[in-house]
Order: structure tokens, then C-alpha cells, then sequence
């Protein structure tokens, strides 16, 4: 059985419709990318696996999205238990404005009742996670906002690894950050990709070639194609496929 | 007659400078005044005795004191109510007629002349709930006038807390409330206690909803309850200038000084802590 299945998925903005018919299943513990030109719907459907387009007014979701075999849209669905399993990285890190060690220890503090030993115990694992301890582990108490950017994205997976999630969702993890760090985090993916099922949108192709095992390639709000990376890119079946990733368009 | 541009913008600055120059003049000639005739009188018999002989003499001690208790209760019930309402128009409530009127009230309560707010206070919380000329219904008069201003200033407050902090903490699987408490409110809380300082501000200086629902004419000593009539700096003022004959101008004055220097601290504590946490802000 696959991580997630997506079936049958139509996603609507009001009038406009952002996802149409999209089905996609997605293989435990492997990279899956989703690629396509701004505005095809790939952070969009994204969005859709722990349910924050919820957060938008005037958005209505039919199909159904299994995660190890039960439906996320079900009534009754518990959306925090939804998104500690499914976390999710943003294109822009987004520290909370607190210590190093504080926005760590912010899920596991908000979900339960932890004490100071337990609580320091997962910073130090969470931060080792993300190859953050050894720069940081007597900088805990500086204000996250004084990272760099790339250290930033770094502790924002460290704290969602502390919350302890089965799917990671990355949104253009590394469009704010340069090449240098890009390549870093991407050594990071391939490591994270032991523990957790990864799910990456980025509009950098080389990346997807790089980083992923499936790439699903995405146009108008239609998934066109999808299939080991090597195959994507190498012999998409759709032309339209390839005139995206040879940049005829993009 | 004609000017080169040059001229027209010189003529135009000139305008705009003197207009600006124009709003501090009334500020510093009210200051003056009041510390020229009032500082004489301020001591510390001033502040903390009994008025004597009708007013004419003693300190200004109950109307210092009512004021505060007027204040604290003010506090009291509208930072909660206002906070709540704010956070409830900001994070919860869908855009729709219901929250569109609420905010047309928001906006209309603003602009209720105080008079009116007294003449309500009096009606509702005094005659018809029964609770008598006290300070809890001048407090809850001086509440709903400065609710707009706290719901205001906490609704920008939450506001400006930038969506990704709330997207983080959604995505970590933490709930809508616990987000609010945890990422929200301590982001908003500059914000929200300097909309309060300056609500609260205009409640201590403001002398007509206080006049049918709290205030006492002449009441030598410290209110025993919350249900108990109090003199306060404002009405107390209003008193000296034009009821009681034969006052002398130094008492008048420092009491003036009095409120307006609270008011002034208040204000300066506001801007202080604004400033402070905007210095420490680095998103």
C-alpha cells in the first residue's frame, strides 16, 4: 500500500478550479518532487495532504486523500493529529521570533506535558538531525532570528522533527536560500529520506533531478505525468512534459 | 501675478511649516499656564490630604484616588472584553453581515459623544440594573466608551503578526487556540497594551460619563466599597472652576496640572513601551 494516495482530487479557489481530477500515490520513504510552471497547483496540492488550505475562505475539496489507508477529508478527522504526522517546511523559514532552543521545544511543549530534561533531550536530538548541534549547541538561548538563512531552514526542520512527523511536505525549501546552502539542504533531504517520506514542490528542475525518486510533473491544475525521476526525465512520455523540462516554456 | 517654482514651493513649505509649527504652539501654552500657576500649589499635603472648608482648602487626595479606582475597574472589564472581542473578530469570525455590523458598531461607538455615554451609563447600570451612583458604573460607563479604542488597537495588533507564524505553528499540529495563546497573543501584546494605555488615558481625563454614574460633588474621604460614590480629578476640576465661589486660582491649577500629569505619564508610558518593543522587533 502506498504512504499517501490521492484519488479522484478537484480543488476549487471560489469559481476557479485549482486541482482538477489529480490521483497520485506516493511510496513510503522516498523523495517524491512535484514540478511544473507558478500557478500549475503543485504547492496547492501540497497544501492539500495536512489540510491548511483549510485556512483560505471560499475553498472546496472533493476526492478523497488516504494516508496509510484512511481518508484526511473524512468528517471527524482530527486535523492536530493530521498535522503532527504530516508536517510541513515553508518556502520562506519561518522561525517563531524566540530562542533557538524555544522554537524547538514548541510542539513538543504545546502537546504535552514534557520536563526540562525530556524537553532538552529533543532539542538535542532534533538540532543532531538537522547537523545544527555542533555549530549551535551553546548558542541555544540566541534569538533564531539572528541565523543565517540557510541555519533558519535548517532548525525549522529541526522543529518539525521534534514533533515527530511520518511525511515531511517541503514547499520550495530552498528558494530563499543560494546555491551553496541549496546544495546543503538537499544533502539534508537525502539523509531525512531514512526516516520520513518527503514530499518536495520546487520550480527548480536540476533539484528535482537531483534530490528526488518520483517526480510528478503538474500543468493547469493537472497532474500530466508521473514516474521514477530518471524516467521523467529522460523519456517523459507527454510532450508536454518534455517541452517543460527541456524549457521550452516554464 | 506670477511665481517661479521656485518660489511656489518656498511659499508652499513655508505653509506646511507653519501649519505643523501651529499644533504644538496650544500644547506648550496649555503646559506653561498650568505649571506657571499650578506647580506653587502641588505639595505633598496637596496630594495626599483631605479637601477642607468646602474645597477651598486641603488636597485633592479622594479625586486623585477616585480616579485610579475609576481607571482599575475601567481596565478591569474592558482589556478582557476588548482583547476578546479583537482576537474573535481577527482569528475566528467568517467575513460576513453579521461581523461587517459588528465592526459599523466598533466604528460608531467611537464617535458616541461622551455626554451621550454618561447619559447611557446612567440609565442602564445605575437606575435600571440598580447599582446606584458607584464607582462600578462609572467604570463600566468609562469601559464601553474606551471598548472601541482596545478592540481597535488589539485588531491591528493581531493583525500585523505576520500569517507565516500562525502557518508554522498550524503545521506543527498545534490547535487554532493554543496558536493564538502561544504565537499570537505574545506577538500582539506591544500593540494591545499601548491601544490600552491610550484608551485609558482618555478615561481618566473624561468628566461627562462619570458625572450622573459615579462622581460625588464633595466627599471628604475614601469610597468604603465599589458600590460607593467617588470623587474623581476631572469632575472635581469642573467643581472648583465654576461651582464653588471664591476658590483660590492656585488650587485650580494644581489640580488641572495634576490630571493633565497623569494623563501625560500615562501617554509616556505607552510611548516608551512602543518604542522599546519596536526596537526589539525583528521581523
Amino acid at each position: 500500500m502506498s504512504k499517501i494516495d490521492i484519488q479522484n482530487l478537484d480543488l476549487f479557489y471560489g469559481p476557479f478550479q485549482a486541482l482538477i481530477n489529480v490521483n497520485l500515490a506516493i511510496e513510503e520513504k522516498m523523495i517524491t518532487a512535484l514540478i511544473g510552471p507558478s500557478g500549475c497547483g503543485k504547492s496547492t496540492l501540497l497544501r492539500c495532504l495536512n489540510r491548511m488550505n483549510d485556512l483560505i475562505d471560499g475553498v472546496k475539496i472533493t476526492g478523497k486523500v488516504l494516508i496509510d489507508g484512511e481518508n484526511i477529508y473524512e468528517n471527524g478527522t482530527d486535523l492536530v493529529m493530521l498535522r503532527k504526522k504530516v508536517g510541513m517546511v515553508f518556502q520562506r523559514p519561518n522561525p517563531f521570533p524566540l530562542s533557538i532552543f524555544d522554537n524547538i521545544a514548541y510542539g513538543p511543549r504545546t502537546h504535552g506535558n514534557m520536563n526540562q530534561a525530556e524537553l532538552e533531550d529533543i532539542v538535542e536530538k532534533s538540532l543532531r538531525h538537522v547537523e545544527l548541534w555542533d555549530i549551535l549547541k551553546d548558542k541555544l538561548d540566541y534569538s533564531a532570528l539572528n541565523l543565517s538563512l540557510e541555519q533558519q531552514q535548517r532548525l525549522c526542520i529541526a522543529r518539525l522533527v521534534a514533533v515527530t512527523p511520518d511525511v515531511m511536505l517541503m514547499d520550495e525549501p530552498c528558494s530563499a536560500l543560494d546555491p551553496v546552502a541549496t546544495s546543503k539542504i538537499e544533502e539534508l533531504m537525502a539523509e531525512l529520506k531514512k526516516h520520513y517520506t518527503i514530499l518536495i514542490v520546487t520550480h527548480n528542475m536540476q533539484q528535482a533531478a537531483r534530490v528526488s525518486d518520483r517526480t510528478g510533473f503538474m500543468l493547469l491544475g493537472k497532474l500530466m505525468e508521473y514516474g521514477e525521476t530518471r524516467q521523467v526525465f529522460t523519456t517523459p512520455k507527454e510532450i508536454k512534459t518534455e517541452e517543460y523540462i527541456t524549457g521550452r516554456y516554464g | 501675478m506670477k511665481f517661479s517654482s521656485q518660489t511656489k514651493q518656498k511659499i508652499a513649505f513655508m505653509l506646511l511649516g507653519i501649519a505643523s509649527t501651529i499644533v504644538i504652539v496650544p500644547v506648550i501654552v496649555i503646559f506653561t499656564i498650568l505649571i506657571q500657576k499650578g506647580l506653587p500649589a502641588i505639595n505633598w499635603q496637596f496630594l495626599t490630604a483631605m479637601p477642607r472648608m468646602g474645597m477651598r482648602a486641603g488636597g485633592i487626595f479622594p479625586a486623585i484616588m477616585g480616579t485610579l479606582y475609576l481607571v482599575s475597574g475601567t481596565i478591569v472589564v474592558a482589556l478582557p472584553l476588548g482583547v476578546l472581542a479583537a482576537i474573535y473578530l481577527v482569528e475566528y469570525a467568517r467575513r460576513n453581515f453579521l461581523t461587517r455590523m459588528i465592526e459599523v458598531a466598533i466604528v460608531n461607538l467611537a464617535g458616541v459623544p461622551s455626554v451621550v455615554y454618561g447619559l447611557f451609563g446612567m440609565g442602564l447600570f445605575v437606575i435600571y440594573l440598580k447599582m446606584g451612583v458607584s464607582i462600578v458604573a462609572g467604570a463600566l460607563t468609562l469601559a464601553i466608551m474606551i471598548l472601541p479604542v482596545i478592540i481597535t488597537s488589539a485588531k491591528e495588533a493581531l493583525q500585523s503578526v505576520p500569517r507565516s507564524f500562525r502557518e508554522a505553528s498550524l503545521a506543527l499540529g498545534v490547535s487554532k487556540w493554543q496558536t493564538i495563546r502561544y504565537v499570537v497573543l505574545p506577538n500582539a501584546l506591544p500593540g494591545i497594551l499601548t491601544g490600552t494605555i491610550l484608551g485609558i488615558s482618555r478615561a481618566a481625563g473624561e468628566t461627562a460619563p462619570i458625572l450622573f454614574t459615579v462622581a460625588a460633588f464633595y466627599l471628604p474621604r475614601l469610597p468604603k466599597s465599589i458600590f460607593d460614590q467617588c470623587m474623581a480629578l476631572p469632575y472635581h476640576l469642573y467643581v472648583l472652576s465654576t461651582q464653588v465661589p471664591n476658590v483660590s486660582p492656585k488650587i485650580q491649577y494644581g489640580t488641572a496640572l495634576v490630571l493633565v500629569g497623569m494623563v501625560f505619564l500615562l501617554n509616556l508610558v505607552a510611548v516608551i513601551v512602543r518604542s522599546h518593543i519596536r526596537s526589539r522587533k525583528q521581523w
